[in-house]
Protein backbone atom coordinates (compact mmCIF):
# COMPACT_ATOMS: atom_id res chain seq x y z
CA UNK A 1 0.00 0.00 0.00
CA UNK A 2 2.73 2.42 0.99
CA UNK A 3 4.67 1.61 -2.15
CA UNK A 4 4.53 4.31 -4.77
CA UNK A 5 5.00 1.85 -7.62
CA UNK A 6 1.59 1.83 -9.28
CA UNK A 7 0.79 -1.74 -10.37
CA UNK A 8 -0.06 -1.89 -14.03
CA UNK A 9 -2.25 -4.91 -13.67
CA UNK A 10 -4.68 -5.86 -10.96
CA UNK A 11 -5.20 -9.29 -12.46
CA UNK A 12 -2.78 -11.22 -14.59
CA UNK A 13 -3.02 -14.86 -15.59
CA UNK A 14 -0.73 -16.75 -17.93
CA UNK A 15 -1.61 -20.05 -19.54
CA UNK A 16 -4.08 -20.88 -16.82
CA UNK A 17 -5.35 -24.44 -16.86
CA UNK A 18 -8.06 -26.08 -14.77
CA UNK A 19 -9.52 -29.54 -15.16
CA UNK A 20 -11.95 -31.88 -13.46
CA UNK A 21 -11.18 -35.59 -13.45
CA UNK A 22 -8.76 -35.30 -16.34
CA UNK A 23 -11.23 -33.30 -18.44
CA UNK A 24 -9.92 -29.86 -19.30
CA UNK A 25 -12.36 -27.08 -18.36
CA UNK A 26 -10.08 -24.05 -18.81
CA UNK A 27 -6.96 -23.94 -20.90
CA UNK A 28 -4.51 -21.35 -22.08
CA UNK A 29 -6.30 -18.51 -20.29
CA UNK A 30 -4.37 -15.22 -20.43
CA UNK A 31 -6.21 -12.36 -18.77
CA UNK A 32 -5.02 -8.88 -17.85
CA UNK A 33 -7.21 -6.48 -15.94
CA UNK A 34 -5.98 -2.98 -15.21
CA UNK A 35 -6.66 -1.26 -11.87
CA UNK A 36 -10.15 0.23 -11.94
CA UNK A 37 -11.05 -1.56 -15.15
CA UNK A 38 -14.48 -3.17 -15.50
CA UNK A 39 -14.36 -6.41 -17.45
CA UNK A 40 -17.34 -8.61 -18.25
CA UNK A 41 -16.94 -12.30 -18.96
CA UNK A 42 -19.54 -13.79 -21.25
CA UNK A 43 -20.02 -17.42 -22.10
CA UNK A 44 -22.59 -20.07 -22.50
CA UNK A 45 -23.61 -22.24 -19.59
CA UNK A 46 -20.87 -24.76 -18.90
CA UNK A 47 -18.20 -22.79 -20.72
CA UNK A 48 -16.10 -22.50 -17.55
CA UNK A 49 -16.96 -19.00 -16.29
CA UNK A 50 -17.51 -20.02 -12.67
CA UNK A 51 -14.45 -22.23 -12.75
CA UNK A 52 -12.36 -19.25 -13.88
CA UNK A 53 -13.83 -16.98 -11.23
CA UNK A 54 -13.22 -19.54 -8.50
CA UNK A 55 -9.64 -19.93 -9.69
CA UNK A 56 -9.14 -16.17 -9.40
CA UNK A 57 -10.72 -16.18 -5.92
CA UNK A 58 -8.60 -19.19 -4.84
CA UNK A 59 -11.78 -21.05 -4.01
CA UNK A 60 -10.95 -24.09 -6.11
CA UNK A 61 -9.39 -26.36 -3.51
CA UNK A 62 -8.41 -29.71 -4.89
CA UNK A 63 -9.02 -28.79 -8.53
CA UNK A 64 -6.22 -29.82 -10.86
CA UNK A 65 -4.57 -26.80 -12.36
CA UNK A 66 -1.46 -25.06 -13.63
CA UNK A 67 -0.38 -21.68 -14.93
CA UNK A 68 0.57 -18.35 -13.40
CA UNK A 69 -1.98 -16.34 -11.48
CA UNK A 70 -1.59 -12.91 -10.00
CA UNK A 71 -4.47 -11.30 -8.13
CA UNK A 72 -4.56 -8.69 -5.35
CA UNK A 73 -4.86 -10.01 -1.80
CA UNK A 74 -7.74 -7.72 -1.17
CA UNK A 75 -10.46 -9.14 -3.36
CA UNK A 76 -14.17 -9.64 -2.79
CA UNK A 77 -16.66 -12.04 -4.31
CA UNK A 78 -20.35 -11.52 -5.02
CA UNK A 79 -22.21 -14.74 -5.68
CA UNK A 80 -25.38 -15.33 -7.66
CA UNK A 81 -27.25 -15.92 -4.40
CA UNK A 82 -26.80 -13.10 -1.91
CA UNK A 83 -25.46 -15.63 0.59
CA UNK A 84 -26.36 -13.60 3.65
CA UNK A 85 -26.19 -15.33 7.01
CA UNK A 86 -29.87 -15.57 8.01
CA UNK A 87 -29.02 -15.32 11.72
CA UNK A 88 -27.18 -12.02 11.40
CA UNK A 89 -28.92 -8.73 10.66
CA UNK A 90 -28.14 -6.59 7.63
CA UNK A 91 -25.39 -4.51 9.23
CA UNK A 92 -23.77 -7.56 10.86
CA UNK A 93 -23.76 -9.29 7.49
CA UNK A 94 -22.06 -6.33 5.87
CA UNK A 95 -19.35 -6.09 8.52
CA UNK A 96 -18.94 -9.85 8.91
CA UNK A 97 -15.43 -10.65 10.08
CA UNK A 98 -14.45 -6.98 10.44
CA UNK A 99 -14.01 -5.13 13.70
CA UNK A 100 -14.89 -1.51 14.22
CA UNK A 101 -16.43 -1.28 10.76
CA UNK A 102 -19.95 -0.33 11.81
CA UNK A 103 -19.66 3.26 10.67
CA UNK A 104 -18.27 2.24 7.29
CA UNK A 105 -21.00 -0.39 7.07
CA UNK A 106 -23.71 2.21 7.62
CA UNK A 107 -22.20 4.47 4.99
CA UNK A 108 -22.07 1.76 2.36
CA UNK A 109 -25.58 0.60 3.23
CA UNK A 110 -26.79 4.13 2.61
CA UNK A 111 -24.92 4.11 -0.69
CA UNK A 112 -26.77 0.99 -1.83
CA UNK A 113 -30.05 2.56 -0.73
CA UNK A 114 -30.66 0.53 2.41
CA UNK A 115 -30.43 3.26 4.99
CA UNK A 116 -32.68 2.42 7.95
CA UNK A 117 -32.66 -1.31 7.22
CA UNK A 118 -29.48 -2.00 9.23
CA UNK A 119 -31.19 -4.12 11.85
CA UNK A 120 -33.54 -6.01 9.51
CA UNK A 121 -33.13 -9.78 9.14
CA UNK A 122 -32.18 -11.05 5.67
CA UNK A 123 -35.52 -12.91 5.34
CA UNK A 124 -37.30 -9.57 5.57
CA UNK A 125 -35.62 -8.27 2.41
CA UNK A 126 -36.57 -8.76 -1.24
CA UNK A 127 -34.17 -10.54 -3.59
CA UNK A 128 -32.85 -7.26 -4.95
CA UNK A 129 -32.33 -5.82 -1.48
CA UNK A 130 -30.48 -8.95 -0.38
CA UNK A 131 -28.18 -8.66 -3.36
CA UNK A 132 -27.56 -5.01 -2.49
CA UNK A 133 -26.51 -6.10 1.00
CA UNK A 134 -24.16 -8.63 -0.59
CA UNK A 135 -22.72 -5.85 -2.74
CA UNK A 136 -22.28 -3.67 0.34
CA UNK A 137 -20.57 -6.55 2.15
CA UNK A 138 -18.07 -6.82 -0.70
CA UNK A 139 -17.46 -3.12 -1.12
CA UNK A 140 -17.06 -2.23 2.56
CA UNK A 141 -13.77 -4.14 2.41
CA UNK A 142 -12.60 -1.64 -0.25
CA UNK A 143 -11.43 -4.42 -2.54
CA UNK A 144 -8.92 -3.84 -5.29
CA UNK A 145 -10.71 -6.56 -7.24
CA UNK A 146 -14.41 -7.36 -7.25
CA UNK A 147 -15.35 -10.75 -8.65
CA UNK A 148 -19.03 -11.26 -9.35
CA UNK A 149 -20.55 -14.50 -10.63
CA UNK A 150 -23.88 -13.71 -12.31
CA UNK A 151 -24.83 -11.49 -9.38
CA UNK A 152 -28.08 -10.35 -10.97
CA UNK A 153 -29.01 -13.64 -12.57
CA UNK A 154 -31.75 -14.38 -10.06
CA UNK A 155 -33.35 -10.93 -10.16
CA UNK A 156 -36.30 -9.75 -12.22
CA UNK A 157 -35.62 -7.53 -15.23
CA UNK A 158 -36.63 -4.23 -13.61
CA UNK A 159 -34.61 -4.84 -10.47
CA UNK A 160 -31.68 -5.86 -12.63
CA UNK A 161 -31.72 -2.54 -14.50
CA UNK A 162 -31.67 -0.66 -11.19
CA UNK A 163 -28.82 -2.83 -9.95
CA UNK A 164 -26.84 -2.06 -13.11
CA UNK A 165 -27.10 1.65 -12.45
CA UNK A 166 -26.15 1.13 -8.82
CA UNK A 167 -23.15 -1.03 -9.62
CA UNK A 168 -21.86 1.47 -12.20
CA UNK A 169 -22.23 4.30 -9.73
CA UNK A 170 -20.45 2.39 -6.95
CA UNK A 171 -17.62 1.38 -9.25
CA UNK A 172 -17.12 4.91 -10.53
CA UNK A 173 -16.88 6.09 -6.94
CA UNK A 174 -14.72 3.32 -5.47
CA UNK A 175 -12.77 2.25 -8.53
CA UNK A 176 -12.15 -1.43 -7.91
CA UNK A 177 -11.18 -3.64 -10.80
CA UNK A 178 -14.18 -5.74 -11.66
CA UNK A 179 -14.63 -9.10 -13.30
CA UNK A 180 -18.34 -9.62 -13.86
CA UNK A 181 -19.43 -13.05 -15.02
CA UNK A 182 -22.70 -12.96 -16.90
CA UNK A 183 -24.62 -14.66 -19.65
CA UNK A 184 -26.55 -11.46 -20.42
CA UNK A 185 -25.00 -9.68 -23.41
CA UNK A 186 -26.81 -6.38 -22.76
CA UNK A 187 -25.65 -6.42 -19.16
CA UNK A 188 -22.06 -6.88 -20.32
CA UNK A 189 -22.24 -4.05 -22.86
CA UNK A 190 -24.03 -1.71 -20.44
CA UNK A 191 -21.52 -2.12 -17.65
CA UNK A 192 -18.12 -3.10 -18.96
CA UNK A 193 -15.11 -1.33 -20.40
CA UNK A 194 -14.13 -4.59 -22.02
CA UNK A 195 -15.91 -7.87 -22.73
CA UNK A 196 -14.29 -11.31 -22.83
CA UNK A 197 -16.03 -14.32 -24.31
CA UNK A 198 -15.27 -17.80 -23.07
CA UNK A 199 -16.07 -20.84 -25.13
CA UNK A 200 -15.27 -24.39 -24.04
CA UNK A 201 -12.63 -23.15 -21.65
CA UNK A 202 -10.84 -20.84 -24.08
CA UNK A 203 -11.04 -17.10 -24.47
CA UNK A 204 -12.25 -16.43 -28.00
CA UNK A 205 -12.95 -12.70 -27.82
CA UNK A 206 -11.52 -9.64 -26.13
CA UNK A 207 -13.56 -6.62 -27.12
CA UNK A 208 -13.12 -3.08 -25.83
CA UNK A 209 -16.51 -1.37 -25.62
CA UNK A 210 -16.06 1.94 -27.39
CA UNK A 211 -19.22 3.51 -26.07
CA UNK A 212 -19.21 6.54 -23.81
CA UNK A 213 -20.29 6.48 -20.19
CA UNK A 214 -23.92 6.79 -21.32
CA UNK A 215 -24.92 3.40 -22.66
CA UNK A 216 -28.16 3.75 -24.56
CA UNK A 217 -29.48 0.37 -25.70
CA UNK A 218 -31.13 2.04 -28.69
CA UNK A 219 -28.03 3.40 -30.44
CA UNK A 220 -26.84 1.68 -33.63
CA UNK A 221 -23.38 1.07 -32.18
CA UNK A 222 -24.88 -0.73 -29.16
CA UNK A 223 -26.85 -2.95 -31.53
CA UNK A 224 -23.75 -3.63 -33.58
CA UNK A 225 -21.74 -4.71 -30.56
CA UNK A 226 -24.63 -6.82 -29.34
CA UNK A 227 -24.92 -8.60 -32.69
CA UNK A 228 -21.20 -9.20 -32.79
CA UNK A 229 -21.10 -10.68 -29.29
CA UNK A 230 -24.20 -12.78 -29.87
CA UNK A 231 -22.55 -14.17 -32.98
CA UNK A 232 -19.46 -15.03 -30.94
CA UNK A 233 -21.74 -16.83 -28.49
CA UNK A 234 -23.16 -18.81 -31.39
CA UNK A 235 -26.61 -17.25 -31.29
CA UNK A 236 -26.45 -15.82 -34.84
CA UNK A 237 -27.82 -12.65 -36.37
CA UNK A 238 -31.35 -11.39 -36.18
CA UNK B 1 -80.73 -31.23 1.39
CA UNK B 2 -79.05 -31.92 -1.90
CA UNK B 3 -81.65 -30.00 -3.90
CA UNK B 4 -81.47 -27.04 -1.54
CA UNK B 5 -77.70 -26.78 -1.60
CA UNK B 6 -77.67 -27.09 -5.37
CA UNK B 7 -80.16 -24.25 -5.64
CA UNK B 8 -78.14 -22.12 -3.29
CA UNK B 9 -75.08 -22.86 -5.33
CA UNK B 10 -76.72 -21.80 -8.55
CA UNK B 11 -78.07 -18.62 -7.06
CA UNK B 12 -74.88 -17.39 -5.37
CA UNK B 13 -72.47 -18.53 -8.06
CA UNK B 14 -73.28 -17.29 -11.55
CA UNK B 15 -71.83 -19.25 -14.44
CA UNK B 16 -68.47 -17.56 -14.35
CA UNK B 17 -65.12 -19.22 -14.56
CA UNK B 18 -64.28 -17.60 -11.24
CA UNK B 19 -63.46 -20.55 -9.05
CA UNK B 20 -62.13 -20.77 -5.59
CA UNK B 21 -58.99 -22.66 -4.79
CA UNK B 22 -59.54 -25.70 -2.68
CA UNK B 23 -57.99 -25.13 0.73
CA UNK B 24 -55.54 -27.92 1.50
CA UNK B 25 -54.33 -26.76 4.91
CA UNK B 26 -56.32 -27.63 8.04
CA UNK B 27 -57.91 -24.16 8.16
CA UNK B 28 -57.96 -21.56 10.93
CA UNK B 29 -57.46 -22.69 14.51
CA UNK B 30 -60.51 -23.24 16.71
CA UNK B 31 -60.46 -20.89 19.74
CA UNK B 32 -59.30 -22.84 22.81
CA UNK B 33 -59.08 -25.87 20.54
CA UNK B 34 -56.23 -27.40 22.49
CA UNK B 35 -58.15 -27.22 25.75
CA UNK B 36 -61.24 -28.88 24.26
CA UNK B 37 -60.09 -32.51 24.48
CA UNK B 38 -58.85 -32.35 28.09
CA UNK B 39 -62.00 -30.45 29.13
CA UNK B 40 -64.17 -33.16 27.61
CA UNK B 41 -62.24 -35.86 29.49
CA UNK B 42 -62.63 -33.88 32.71
CA UNK B 43 -66.41 -33.61 32.21
CA UNK B 44 -66.70 -37.35 31.54
CA UNK B 45 -64.63 -38.08 34.64
CA UNK B 46 -66.72 -35.77 36.85
CA UNK B 47 -69.99 -37.11 35.44
CA UNK B 48 -68.85 -40.72 35.87
CA UNK B 49 -67.82 -40.12 39.48
CA UNK B 50 -70.91 -38.05 40.32
CA UNK B 51 -73.29 -40.65 38.93
CA UNK B 52 -71.43 -43.41 40.79
CA UNK B 53 -70.38 -45.11 37.53
CA UNK B 54 -66.67 -44.96 38.50
CA UNK B 55 -65.52 -46.96 41.52
CA UNK B 56 -63.44 -44.53 43.70
CA UNK B 57 -61.02 -47.39 44.47
CA UNK B 58 -60.16 -47.44 40.77
CA UNK B 59 -60.33 -43.73 40.06
CA UNK B 60 -61.06 -41.10 42.70
CA UNK B 61 -63.51 -38.30 41.93
CA UNK B 62 -62.06 -34.99 40.69
CA UNK B 63 -63.13 -33.18 43.86
CA UNK B 64 -61.40 -35.80 46.04
CA UNK B 65 -58.25 -35.25 44.02
CA UNK B 66 -58.53 -31.48 44.43
CA UNK B 67 -59.05 -31.84 48.19
CA UNK B 68 -56.06 -34.15 48.44
CA UNK B 69 -54.03 -31.66 46.42
CA UNK B 70 -54.91 -28.91 48.90
CA UNK B 71 -54.07 -31.13 51.83
CA UNK B 72 -50.71 -32.20 50.37
CA UNK B 73 -49.81 -28.55 49.87
CA UNK B 74 -51.08 -27.54 53.31
CA UNK B 75 -48.83 -30.04 55.12
CA UNK B 76 -45.92 -29.21 52.77
CA UNK B 77 -45.39 -32.74 51.49
CA UNK B 78 -46.08 -31.92 47.84
CA UNK B 79 -43.66 -28.99 47.81
CA UNK B 80 -40.93 -31.12 49.41
CA UNK B 81 -41.31 -33.95 46.92
CA UNK B 82 -41.67 -31.57 44.01
CA UNK B 83 -38.54 -29.66 45.07
CA UNK B 84 -36.49 -32.84 45.35
CA UNK B 85 -37.68 -34.10 41.96
CA UNK B 86 -37.17 -30.78 40.21
CA UNK B 87 -33.66 -30.50 41.61
CA UNK B 88 -32.82 -33.99 40.33
CA UNK B 89 -34.23 -33.35 36.87
CA UNK B 90 -32.64 -29.90 36.60
CA UNK B 91 -29.20 -31.12 37.75
CA UNK B 92 -29.24 -34.05 35.36
CA UNK B 93 -30.44 -31.82 32.54
CA UNK B 94 -27.85 -29.14 33.18
CA UNK B 95 -24.93 -31.57 33.38
CA UNK B 96 -26.14 -33.57 30.40
CA UNK B 97 -26.61 -30.39 28.40
CA UNK B 98 -23.04 -29.28 28.95
CA UNK B 99 -21.54 -32.72 28.30
CA UNK B 100 -23.73 -33.38 25.25
CA UNK B 101 -22.93 -29.99 23.72
CA UNK B 102 -19.20 -30.28 24.32
CA UNK B 103 -19.13 -33.82 22.87
CA UNK B 104 -21.12 -32.66 19.84
CA UNK B 105 -18.81 -29.72 19.20
CA UNK B 106 -15.63 -31.78 19.55
CA UNK B 107 -17.03 -34.52 17.35
CA UNK B 108 -18.65 -32.12 14.90
CA UNK B 109 -15.57 -30.00 14.32
CA UNK B 110 -12.83 -32.60 14.16
CA UNK B 111 -12.68 -35.93 12.37
CA UNK B 112 -10.50 -37.30 15.17
CA UNK B 113 -13.04 -36.30 17.80
CA UNK B 114 -15.79 -37.91 15.79
CA UNK B 115 -13.86 -41.16 15.50
CA UNK B 116 -13.51 -41.33 19.28
CA UNK B 117 -16.87 -39.96 20.44
CA UNK B 118 -19.51 -40.85 17.90
CA UNK B 119 -19.37 -44.64 18.38
CA UNK B 120 -19.91 -44.69 22.14
CA UNK B 121 -22.78 -42.18 21.94
CA UNK B 122 -24.47 -44.25 19.23
CA UNK B 123 -24.12 -47.34 21.45
CA UNK B 124 -25.55 -45.46 24.42
CA UNK B 125 -28.39 -44.36 22.17
CA UNK B 126 -29.26 -47.98 21.42
CA UNK B 127 -29.38 -48.96 25.12
CA UNK B 128 -32.54 -47.93 27.02
CA UNK B 129 -31.80 -45.95 30.17
CA UNK B 130 -33.86 -48.39 32.19
CA UNK B 131 -31.49 -51.21 31.25
CA UNK B 132 -28.53 -49.30 32.70
CA UNK B 133 -30.09 -48.64 36.10
CA UNK B 134 -29.00 -51.92 37.75
CA UNK B 135 -25.42 -51.29 36.66
CA UNK B 136 -25.54 -47.66 37.79
CA UNK B 137 -26.91 -48.78 41.17
CA UNK B 138 -24.01 -51.18 41.56
CA UNK B 139 -21.50 -48.48 40.71
CA UNK B 140 -22.99 -45.43 42.35
CA UNK B 141 -25.29 -46.83 45.04
CA UNK B 142 -28.90 -45.78 45.40
CA UNK B 143 -28.40 -42.16 46.39
CA UNK B 144 -28.82 -38.89 44.54
CA UNK B 145 -25.65 -39.45 42.53
CA UNK B 146 -27.07 -42.49 40.76
CA UNK B 147 -30.31 -40.70 39.95
CA UNK B 148 -28.65 -37.63 38.52
CA UNK B 149 -26.20 -39.71 36.49
CA UNK B 150 -29.07 -41.71 35.01
CA UNK B 151 -30.84 -38.53 33.93
CA UNK B 152 -27.59 -37.05 32.63
CA UNK B 153 -26.88 -40.10 30.49
CA UNK B 154 -30.37 -39.96 29.03
CA UNK B 155 -30.12 -36.24 28.23
CA UNK B 156 -26.72 -36.41 26.55
CA UNK B 157 -28.02 -38.47 23.64
CA UNK B 158 -30.57 -36.13 21.98
CA UNK B 159 -28.42 -33.07 22.63
CA UNK B 160 -25.42 -34.75 21.05
CA UNK B 161 -27.27 -36.26 18.08
CA UNK B 162 -29.07 -33.09 17.01
CA UNK B 163 -26.24 -30.65 17.66
CA UNK B 164 -23.69 -32.89 15.94
CA UNK B 165 -25.98 -33.34 12.95
CA UNK B 166 -26.57 -29.60 12.70
CA UNK B 167 -22.84 -28.85 12.91
CA UNK B 168 -22.13 -31.33 10.14
CA UNK B 169 -24.80 -30.03 7.82
CA UNK B 170 -23.68 -26.40 7.70
CA UNK B 171 -24.27 -25.20 4.14
CA UNK B 172 -21.09 -25.47 2.05
CA UNK B 173 -21.97 -22.11 0.46
CA UNK B 174 -21.43 -20.42 3.82
CA UNK B 175 -18.05 -22.11 4.13
CA UNK B 176 -17.12 -20.68 0.73
CA UNK B 177 -18.37 -17.26 1.82
CA UNK B 178 -16.30 -17.41 5.00
CA UNK B 179 -13.22 -18.24 2.92
CA UNK B 180 -13.73 -15.28 0.59
CA UNK B 181 -14.16 -12.99 3.59
CA UNK B 182 -10.94 -14.34 5.11
CA UNK B 183 -12.66 -15.18 8.39
CA UNK B 184 -10.41 -16.56 11.08
CA UNK B 185 -11.19 -20.04 12.34
CA UNK B 186 -12.67 -18.57 15.51
CA UNK B 187 -14.77 -15.99 13.65
CA UNK B 188 -15.99 -18.76 11.35
CA UNK B 189 -17.10 -20.78 14.39
CA UNK B 190 -18.72 -17.82 16.10
CA UNK B 191 -20.45 -16.30 13.09
CA UNK B 192 -21.30 -19.28 10.94
CA UNK B 193 -20.99 -22.68 12.56
CA UNK B 194 -22.43 -22.19 16.04
CA UNK B 195 -25.41 -19.96 15.07
CA UNK B 196 -26.08 -22.29 12.16
CA UNK B 197 -26.20 -25.26 14.53
CA UNK B 198 -28.46 -23.50 17.04
CA UNK B 199 -31.76 -24.75 15.54
CA UNK B 200 -30.47 -28.32 15.81
CA UNK B 201 -29.36 -27.76 19.38
CA UNK B 202 -32.79 -26.34 20.25
CA UNK B 203 -34.51 -29.38 18.79
CA UNK B 204 -32.22 -31.58 20.86
CA UNK B 205 -33.00 -29.48 23.91
CA UNK B 206 -36.72 -30.07 23.55
CA UNK B 207 -36.21 -33.82 23.41
CA UNK B 208 -33.76 -33.59 26.29
CA UNK B 209 -36.18 -31.78 28.59
CA UNK B 210 -38.89 -34.36 27.98
CA UNK B 211 -36.38 -37.18 28.50
CA UNK B 212 -35.18 -35.63 31.77
CA UNK B 213 -38.70 -35.88 33.23
CA UNK B 214 -39.27 -39.37 31.86
CA UNK B 215 -35.97 -40.60 33.30
CA UNK B 216 -36.82 -38.94 36.59
CA UNK B 217 -40.06 -40.91 36.82
CA UNK B 218 -38.28 -44.15 36.01
CA UNK B 219 -35.45 -43.61 38.45
CA UNK B 220 -37.74 -42.48 41.27
CA UNK B 221 -40.03 -45.47 40.85
CA UNK B 222 -37.10 -47.86 40.98
CA UNK B 223 -35.61 -46.62 44.17
CA UNK B 224 -36.21 -43.46 46.16
CA UNK B 225 -37.14 -42.21 49.62
CA UNK B 226 -38.31 -38.80 48.45
CA UNK B 227 -39.59 -37.14 45.32
CA UNK B 228 -42.78 -37.34 43.30
CA UNK B 229 -42.08 -40.91 42.20
CA UNK B 230 -41.67 -41.98 45.81
CA UNK B 231 -44.91 -40.23 46.76
CA UNK B 232 -46.74 -42.07 43.98
CA UNK B 233 -45.16 -45.41 44.87
CA UNK B 234 -46.14 -45.02 48.52
CA UNK B 235 -49.70 -44.10 47.56
CA UNK B 236 -49.92 -47.24 45.46
CA UNK B 237 -49.09 -49.46 48.42
CA UNK B 238 -51.87 -47.77 50.42
CA UNK B 239 -54.30 -47.75 47.49
CA UNK B 240 -54.66 -43.93 47.50
CA UNK B 241 -55.62 -43.29 43.88
CA UNK B 242 -56.21 -39.61 44.61
CA UNK B 243 -52.55 -39.10 45.58
CA UNK B 244 -51.41 -41.05 42.53
CA UNK B 245 -53.50 -38.79 40.33
CA UNK B 246 -52.14 -35.66 42.01
CA UNK B 247 -48.64 -36.96 41.23
CA UNK B 248 -49.49 -37.74 37.62
CA UNK B 249 -51.09 -34.33 37.10
CA UNK B 250 -48.04 -32.61 38.58
CA UNK B 251 -45.79 -34.59 36.21
CA UNK B 252 -47.97 -33.54 33.28
CA UNK B 253 -47.93 -29.87 34.30
CA UNK B 254 -44.14 -29.95 34.77
CA UNK B 255 -43.69 -31.54 31.36
CA UNK B 256 -45.94 -29.03 29.62
CA UNK B 257 -44.43 -26.05 31.42
CA UNK B 258 -40.86 -26.98 30.67
CA UNK B 259 -41.70 -27.62 27.02
CA UNK B 260 -43.34 -24.20 26.83
CA UNK B 261 -40.26 -22.66 28.44
CA UNK B 262 -37.96 -24.27 25.89
CA UNK B 263 -40.20 -23.10 23.06
CA UNK B 264 -40.04 -19.59 24.43
CA UNK B 265 -36.23 -19.71 24.58
CA UNK B 266 -36.24 -21.13 21.06
CA UNK B 267 -38.41 -18.32 19.72
CA UNK B 268 -36.11 -15.77 21.28
CA UNK B 269 -32.90 -17.39 20.12
CA UNK B 270 -34.14 -18.08 16.61
CA UNK B 271 -36.07 -14.87 16.07
CA UNK B 272 -34.35 -14.44 12.71
CA UNK B 273 -36.26 -17.46 11.42
CA UNK B 274 -39.85 -16.73 12.19
CA UNK B 275 -40.16 -13.09 11.20
CA UNK B 276 -41.93 -13.78 7.93
CA UNK B 277 -43.57 -17.05 8.87
CA UNK B 278 -46.40 -15.24 10.63
N1 LIG C 1 -16.86 -29.52 -9.10
C1 LIG C 1 -16.91 -29.96 -10.38
N2 LIG C 1 -16.65 -31.24 -10.66
C2 LIG C 1 -16.67 -31.68 -11.94
N3 LIG C 1 -16.95 -30.92 -12.99
C3 LIG C 1 -17.21 -29.62 -12.77
C4 LIG C 1 -17.22 -29.07 -11.45
N4 LIG C 1 -17.52 -27.75 -11.53
C5 LIG C 1 -17.70 -27.50 -12.85
N5 LIG C 1 -17.51 -28.60 -13.59
C6 LIG C 1 -17.61 -28.69 -15.06
O1 LIG C 1 -16.84 -27.67 -15.62
C7 LIG C 1 -17.51 -27.10 -16.71
C8 LIG C 1 -17.60 -25.60 -16.52
O2 LIG C 1 -18.43 -25.33 -15.42
P1 LIG C 1 -18.70 -23.86 -14.89
O3 LIG C 1 -17.40 -23.18 -14.72
O4 LIG C 1 -19.57 -23.95 -13.72
O5 LIG C 1 -19.49 -23.23 -16.12
P2 LIG C 1 -20.30 -21.87 -16.22
O6 LIG C 1 -20.13 -21.14 -14.93
O7 LIG C 1 -19.72 -21.16 -17.37
O8 LIG C 1 -21.71 -22.25 -16.49
C9 LIG C 1 -18.85 -27.77 -16.83
O9 LIG C 1 -18.79 -28.72 -17.85
C10 LIG C 1 -19.03 -28.43 -15.51
O10 LIG C 1 -19.74 -29.62 -15.69
MG1 LIG D 1 -21.61 -20.53 -13.46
Amino acid sequence: MASNAVPLKAVCTRDLYRGFAGRSVLSGIDINIAPGEFVALLGRSGSGKSTLLKALASLDHGVAGSGALHVPDNLSVVFQDARLLPWRNVLQNVTLGLTGADAAGRVILAEVGLQGRESAWPVELSGGEQQRVALARSLVREPELLLADEPFGALDALTRIRMHALLRELCVRRRPSVLLVTHDVDEAITLADRVLVLEDGRLIEDLTIDLGPERDHGTPRFGEIRRHLLARLGVGFH
Amino acid sequence: MTVLSTKTFIRTKPAQPQRRRRRLGPGPAIPFGLQLGPALLLILWAAGSGLGLIDPRILSAPWTVIATFGQLIADGRLQDHLGTSTLRAASGLAIGLVIGTVLAIVSGLSRFGEAIIDGPVQIKRAVPTLALIPLLMLWFGIGEQMKIITITLAVIVPIYIHTHNALRSIDARYVELAETLDLTRWAFLREVVLPGALPGFMLGLRFAVTLAWVSLVVVEQVNATSGLGYMIGLARTYGQTEVIIVGVVVYAVLGLMSDAAVRLVERRALSWRRTLSH
